[in-house]
């Protein structure tokens, strides 16, 4: 399996809200961060909770708190499958 | 979906699941509080304050550590194991220029392993949803006033990862022993929630 994501890609997650299980919080739905690092191959949580497994590549995907919130000077991380990710 | 799991439906569901596997044979009536006992015993936050100790004193452990911390933990016994899967564990480091704090804003995902069970605070809806995006007013709240040039790196644990805070080693400690620091390391240290 190989990887669609390099470190340093930008990306932009989905804006799809499923109505089965998903880890893509709202928050972090369709914003734009940066690869931070790869975080390994697990079977697709929303696939999985359907009793599916699926390995796919997981990234650390970082956002900035502008970029999420609109307002702070932090930054938030999260895993995510590359199934949650499209080019920026 | 990815709310809220309210805790006392998940809790019926899962009785209930017990019941059943029970009821077919799938299950035997103790195997399961046996294997959550063992789990538990060896699950406490000593764990976690033995990594940063031997962090502080130990260059090699601590880039060992911050690089696959999966790798290093064997080398003073402990790992990510004993769940049902080993999970992956991201060591993040605080330095005088980052701040790092941990949450799951999903359910209550945490390094069991290394912390023992999480805090009931750590669990609730107001800290979950307020320190992804409010974390420097959340800290204050804990009595964590970071200065304004200190950058805040909140971690979500929404998926397979989970996360465990390196502290900064306090000043004027160079004269105690691994064990000594030890006992200065706290689990709110380890979230992020203090200083140490």
């Amino acid at each position: 399996m190989s990887e669609r994501y390099r470190i340093g890609d930008r990306v932009r997650t989905s804006d799809v809200d499923p109505d089965h299980h998903t880890r893509l919080p709202h928050y972090a739905r369709g914003k734009r961060g940066t690869v931070l690092d790869r975080d390994g191959v697990h079977p697709l949580a929303d696939l999985r909770a359907q009793g599916i497994v699926q390995e796919q590549e997981v990234y650390l995907v970082r956002f900035t708190a502008q970029e999420l919130f609109g307002q702070g000077d932090h930054s938030v991380t999260l895993s995510l499958w590359e199934d949650y990710l499209s080019d920026e | 979906m990815s709310d809220d799991h309210d805790d006392s439906p998940i809790a019926a569901r899962v009785r209930e699941l017990e019941a059943i596997l029970e009821e077919k044979g799938l299950l035997d009536a103790q195997e399961l509080d046996r294997a959550l006992e063992a789990w538990t015993h060896r699950a406490s936050p000593a764990n976690g304050f033995r990594v940063v100790a031997r962090a502080w004193v130990d260059d090699g452990f601590r880039a060992r550590l911050l690089q696959d911390a999966n790798a290093a933990l064997p080398e003073i016994g402990l790992s990510m194991g004993g769940g049902l899967q080993p999970q992956q564990l991201h060591v993040v480091e605080n330095t005088e220029r980052v701040h790092n704090v941990i949450v799951c804003t999903l359910c209550s995902c945490y390094p069991i392993a290394l912390l023992g069970p999480s805090p009931t605070w750590y669990k609730s809806p107001a800290y979950r949803s307020k320190v992804v995006s409010h974390p420097r007013e959340v800290l204050a709240q804990f009595g964590l006033t970071l200065p304004e040039t200190t950058e805040i790196q909140v971690w979500d644990a929404n998926a397979e990862s989970r996360y465990l805070v390196l502290p900064r080693r306090p000043e004027n400690t160079e004269h105690l022993t691994e064990d000594e620091l030890t006992k200065m390391v706290t689990r709110n240290g380890l979230i992020g929630t203090a200083a140490v």
